[in-house]
Parts: structure tokens; C-alpha cells; sequence
């Protein structure tokens, strides 16, 4: 290339950014660390600006919120176990870049349906059989609700993302439409507590441990997840295709078939983690019954790296977040929303983190003199 | 009754056409802005701030200032949460979709915390947030549109900001279609390598698509608050009008100027089951599936038809490291 001396300066920008060949795994765990650092300081900023209050005690407040009493620290088990739940189930559609925002909806969908076995049969058939209908009722319905989008885009391409969003959509009306038919009084639009007296279709109690049928089916799910996902064939098939759908079809994997597969299996976590909701936890439906989790889980997925016991760390620290800031709010008399924005500061700074830990920064050097 | 429908099914359109608009100019750059709701929130929640704060220290209220001073802090707390979705997705290279579920969380909590905690935070004696007066100044229409029958209920009995929506919508098109720089955006949006290497910046681009689409979409919350609203922040009241927004957008095909008709639809879509004689509550919340159901049709016709003009951005979603060529 011929360079015109006109004396002018070629100008260097000040710096550049280099892709990290490989980062030994407890650097980016320090990253990771710093970045949560930094942000519960920078929420104890914000907190403190709102309050005016020690920042120290913010924290000791939100601990005590999520940990403070054993009723408390069951509560938030239980909601990590939900949580959990949801990440699990949308974990291999992510690591096959399947964009399945429809959590929300499928897990809606499973609740739905179980719900409804526990109205429908819940004086007719006998406890371990209705059990064992809901069960099939929920897993189909979440199922159903995430193949939909998924044919679409296997066949015609469709846009995922945008086509589960509108699933939920979907879902949360037809919740809302049931929670009027069966509304309990008439017209109330609140389904209220199904089979209050004969706890038909409630999930059992094992001991007096109430949830804890829940927490152990998760964690199975769990283990059964990162044992699918590391070890089988077909999570071997969910990775290729996630990193390349070319080479995917190139080495003869039949990509159509992953992804309907992938989300039948998403999808059917979902409706079970509707199914744990609705029998195991509230006996009710209502549009809240998924609590914004299906959104909340693709968060937590992300920032575990689609790795299933990295997920128990992840939606631990939301629920402890949501925990914490609830607790704040009312200790301080602000408005319990203060835990959203607490958790999406925390969220922004651990992807954000994540930049430094697959990238470095190179200053432009000195200038000899 | 007619009139009467298409007039409120325009008031209903009016956040949706911001919310779209600004969503199909941050879209045309690449970036799917999921966060679009909680920019919508935080946009109203702005505008209610600025609001409250200047009722609260002023006497008398200053027709222009009543206007200007929720208008500037609206588009300012948007931007700011443009800046933040641009500085993780672009600068930063995080993923556009959990970026923008996470924005959303966010914004609605702090549209919904303000909203709850303004009053106490502002040590006002004041039971709760209520701008009748600044919405009134929001809320000036023509004075001659009753007059008008049918004619100016519909077309003239709008506020300022309606018809500011609609003229985005248009600019937006045509900046879009017909100029050098909308070129370059759908450049960026279809192939930022390509762009790249025709000497078109491509960060510079999609910060300032995606900044100004989140101003607009902004924008859209405060109508909402000063105009529908008639100035009364509730908490959750803007509901999900920030992802029917995003709807619209496949609705429209990527083209503001048909988004301006789809809003419409849409409002109308929104309420009709108010307009439908002898349906029960539970058929109401059936009927407010419909602009779901449109977009998924919409979506799936588009995808099956396979009509280039029809398509979103190629790299919609997709990240952009010239390093990673």
C-alpha cells in the first residue's frame, strides 16, 4: 500500500479490543465476583440516596429479609426451587440459541391444565389417579405451548422470539378467561383456593415439610438436566446446533428434529413447573401464577452459562435480591418495586461483566520520544 | 358510537405508534430492544416526575413550562435507558435479549416504585400523584373540532402529542425510505459487515438509532400518563401496551408509515370487547387475546410467504465484533 508522506499522523485510537484466546476459570470467577461487588456497593449507593440511611444497614435488612427466620429462608428455598425450575427448563432451548421467551405462557399453560383436572375431577377420581392425569394434563400443555412456535421456525423459519412472546401472551388471557368461568364467588375473577376442604389434586406433604416435594423434584430435574445436556447424544446434538446450525446439518445432525425435540422438552419442564405451582404451592390459578419467572429464568439461565448448578447459584442470588429489596421496601415504607430495580442493576452489571472476561482492552502504548 | 369508537381506538393507538415507531428505527440498526416496556414506563414516570415536582414548587403554573418540563425530563430518563441498553449491547457485546428482558425489569420497577414512593420521597403532604393540572395543558385540542361532527371528533379533537406520533411516524418513514442516512441504517441492520467495510460507522449508528428509538418509544408512556390517563400515575396501569408495541412492529412489516393504520387497528382491537352487546367479563378477556392472535397470523403469513420486503433486518439480534471477522 503506498502511504502519502504528507506529514500528516496516521491516528492511533486510544484503544482497542482483543478477543481472549482462553481464560483460566478462576480469573473469570474473580471478574464475576468484582462485578457483583461492584454492584450491590453501587445498589447500596442508590439505596442509600433513596433512604438516607447507613448503607450497612440496608444490607443487614436484606439479609435478614431473605434469611432472617426460618419460615424465611424456607420461603426463599421454595422460590429458588421455582426459579430453578423454570431455568432448567428453558436452559437446552438457550444453548441451542433457540430465543424461547415463552416460559412465562408455558409454564401458564401447565397450571392451567392442572388446575383444571383439579376442578374437573377433583370429586370424581381417586388422589394417586388424579395425580397422575394432572401430571400428563400439565407436561402436554406446556409442551404444546412451545411447539407451536417451534414447527414454525423449523419449517418456515418464523422468528422465534418474537412468536413465543406472543404465546404468552396468549396464555395470560386464557388464564384470565378460566379465572372468570370458575371464579369463586361469580364474577370476582379470582379462582381462590381449588379443593380448599379435600385437598384433591394437592400435591402430598412429605413429613410436615410443606414444598419440600417441589425442592426435591427440582433438584432431580436438575442433575437430570446437566446429566442431558453434558453427557447424552442429544445434548451433544443441542450444543452443535447452538453453535453452528451449518455444521450441524453438514455432519448430518437433522436440525429440524433438534429443535422440536429441544422444545417439546423445554416446554415440558415448563408445564411441570406449572404443575408444582399450581398443586403444590398456591392450589390456585391466577394470571400472577407464573410471577414473571419465565423472563426472570432466561436471566438466570444466562448468566449460569446454560450450566444447571451454576443456575442454583444464579436464581439464588435473584430470589435472595427479591427477598432483600421486598424486605427494604417495607422496613423503609418505599414501594416494593424497589426489588426490580435492585435486580435489574445486578443483572446489568453481570452481563456486563462478561465482556471483560471473553475480551481485553489494549491501551495504545506510550509514544517513543 | 362509531365516531366515538374510532376516537378512542386512536387515543388507545397513540403509545402503541410511539412504542413502534421507536422500536422500528432502533430495530432497522439490528438491535431487538426488548426492553421497549420498561423504556415506555420509564418515559411516563419521567414525565410524572418532572410533573409533580414543578406543581409541587410553583404557585401558579406556566402554560409553557407545564409542558416543557415533563416533555425534556421524559426524554431524558429514555435516554438514559438507551444509553444504558447501547453501552451493554454494543460496547459492551452482552446479549440483546436478556439485555433488553432485564431493561424491562427495571424500567417497570422504576415506573411502578416512583409511582408508589414519589410522594413520600418528595416529603409532600399530598395523598397521591394527581397532575390534573399539567395534564390539562397536555389534554389542548383544537377549539373548533366539537363543531365538527364525526369529522372533528376523530380527525381534530386530539392532543399535541397524538399528532407528533403521527408525524414521527411519517419523518421516520421517510428518513427510512428516502435518504442517504436511512440507507446506511438498513445497511447496518441487514449486514453491519457490509456496512463496515463501506466506511459506515456502524456503533455510531446504532447508538443513535437505538437512543432516539427509545426517546420515541418513551414518549408513548407519557401520553399515556398526561393525555389517557388525564395525569393519574396508577402502578401496572400502563400493563402490557410496551409489548403490543413490539407486536405492531412485526404488525407493520418494519415500516412506521403502516404503523400508523396497525395502531389504530390495534387500539381498536384493544378495546372492542367494551363495544361487543351482552359479552360476560370472562368473553371480555377472550377478545383481548385478538392482537395477539393478528401478530402470530401476521407473523406466521410473512414467514411462510417468504416476501423479501416483508422480512425483518438480517442481523436483528445479532451482535456485531468487526474483530470477529
Amino acid at each position: 500500500m503506498q502511504m502519502a508522506d504528507t506529514g500528516k499522523k496516521i491516528k492511533e485510537p486510544l484503544f482497542h479490543i482483543v478477543r481472549r484466546d482462553n481464560i483460566v476459570w478462576w480469573k473469570a470467577w474473580i471478574i464475576r465476583l468484582l462485578a457483583i461487588l461492584a454492584a450491590l456497593v453501587f445498589c447500596g449507593i442508590v439505596s442509600f440516596l433513596l433512604t438516607k440511611e447507613n448503607p450497612l444497614r440496608i444490607y443487614s435488612v436484606m439479609f435478614d429479609g431473605a434469611f432472617g427466620t426460618k419460615r424465611r429462608v424456607w420461603s426463599l428455598a421454595q422460590n429458588v426451587a421455582m426459579l430453578l425450575c423454570v431455568s432448567v427448563a428453558v436452559a437446552p432451548a438457550f444453548k441451542m440459541r433457540f430465543w424461547n421467551v415463552g416460559g412465562e405462557g408455558q409454564v401458564l399453560a401447565g397450571g392451567l391444565a392442572s388446575a383444571a383436572c383439579m376442578i374437573l375431577f377433583g370429586d370424581s377420581l381417586p388422589s394417586a389417579v388424579l395425580l397422575i392425569v394432572m401430571l400428563i394434563a400439565s407436561i402436554l400443555a406446556g409442551a404444546i405451548w412451545a411447539v407451536i412456535p417451534a414447527i414454525f421456525r423449523a419449517r418456515w423459519n418464523t422468528n422465534e422470539t418474537l412468536f413465543t412472546l406472543m404465546m404468552n401472551y396468549i396464555a395470560i388471557q386464557l388464564v384470565s378467561f378460566f379465572a372468570y368461568k370458575w371464579s369463586v364467588p361469580k364474577g370476582s375473577g379470582q379462582v381462590g383456593i381449588i379443593n380448599r376442604t379435600s385437598h384433591a389434586g394437592w400435591l402430598p406433604v412429605i413429613g410436615d415439610m410443606e414444598y419440600l416435594l417441589n425442592i426435591i423434584i427440582v433438584l432431580v430435574l436438575t442433575v437430570i438436566m446437566y446429566v442431558y445436556l453434558k453427557y447424552s447424544k442429544q445434548g451433544y446434538e443441542i450444543a452443535v446446533v447452538g453453535e453452528s446450525e451449518k455444521t450441524a446439518k453438514y455432519i448430518g445432525i437433522s436440525v429440524r428434529k433438534v429443535i422440536l425435540r429441544t422444545m417439546i422438552i423445554s416446554g415440558a419442564i415448563c408445564g411441570l413447573a406449572g404443575l408444582l405451582l399450581v398443586a403444590g404451592t398456591d392450589h390456585t390459578i391466577s394470571r400472577e401464577t407464573a410471577a414473571g419467572r419465565g423472563f426472570t429464568a432466561i436471566m438466570v439461565t444466562w448468566m449460569a452459562k446454560f450450566n444447571p448448578f451454576f443456575m442454583v447459584l444464579t436464581s439464588l442470588l435473584i430470589v435472595f435480591l427479591e427477598k432483600g429489596a421486598t424486605e427494604i421496601s417495607t422496613a423503609f415504607e418505599l414501594n416494593e418495586s424497589f426489588s426490580e430495580i435492585i435486580t435489574g442493576i445486578i443483572i446489568f452489571f453481570i452481563i456486563g461483566c462478561e465482556f471483560f472476561i471473553q475480551y481485553r482492552v489494549v491501551f495504545r502504548e506510550k509514544e517513543a520520544a | 358510537m362509531w365516531a366515538e369508537f374510532i376516537r378512542r381506538a386512536i387515543m388507545q393507538g397513540i403509545p402503541l405508534l410511539f412504542g413502534s415507531t421507536g422500536e422500528i428505527i432502533t430495530e432497522k440498526s439490528g438491535n431487538l430492544n426488548l426492553g421497549i416496556p420498561g423504556i415506555m414506563y420509564v418515559g411516563g414516570i419521567g414525565g410524572v416526575i418532572g410533573a409533580f415536582l414543578y406543581e409541587q414548587n410553583t404557585t401558579e403554573l406556566n402554560p409553557f413550562l407545564a409542558v416543557f418540563i415533563p416533555l425534556l425530563c421524559s426524554i431524558l430518563c429514555s435516554l438514559i435507558m438507551g444509553l444504558i441498553y447501547c453501552f451493554l449491547t454494543v460496547s459492551l457485546r452482552a446479549n440483546q435479549n436478556v439485555t433488553g428482558l432485564a431493561m424491562t425489569t427495571f424500567g417497570v420497577g422504576i415506573g411502578n416504585f416512583f409511582g408508589g414512593s414519589l410522594v413520600k420521597l418528595a416529603g409532600s403532604d399530598v395523598p397521591s400523584i394527581n397532575l390534573t393540572a399539567t395534564s390539562s395543558y397536555f389534554r389542548t385540542s383544537l377549539p373548533f373540532a366539537e363543531d365538527l361532527g364525526w369529522f372533528g371528533q376523530i380527525f381534530l379533537s386530539h392532543s399535541f402529542l397524538a399528532y407528533l406520533a403521527i408525524i414521527t411516524a411519517i419523518v421516520a418513514s421517510f428518513v427510512l425510505t428516502k435518504t442517504r442516512t436511512g440507507l446506511n441504517l438498513r445497511a447496518v441492520g441487514e449486514n453491519p459487515a457490509t456496512a463496515d467495510a463501506a466506511g459506515i460507522r456502524v456503533e455510531k449508528y446504532k447508538y443513535l438509532a437505538t437512543c432516539i428509538g427509545s426517546i420515541i418509544a418513551g414518549l408513548g408512556g407519557l401520553y399515556y400518563v398526561m393525555d389517557y390517563a388525564n395525569g393519574v400515575w396508577s402502578n401496572d396501569g400502563f400493563g402490557d401496551r410496551g409489548w403490543l408495541a413490539i407486536a405492531l412492529v412485526i404488525f407493520a412489516i418494519w415500516r412506521p408509515n403502516l404503523s400508523i393504520l396497525g395502531s389504530i387497528l390495534f387500539g381498536g382491537l384493544y378495546i372492542v370487547h367494551n363495544y361487543i352487546p351482552n359479552l360476560d367479563v370472562s368473553g371480555q378477556e377472550l377478545f383481548k387475546m385478538l392482537p395477539y392472535v393478528v401478530t402470530i397470523l401476521f407473523l406466521v403469513i410473512t414467514s411462510i410467504g417468504k416476501k423479501r420486503n416483508a422480512q425483518p433486518p438480517a442481523s436483528l439480534g445479532l451482535p456485531y465484533f468487526r474483530e470477529d471477522r
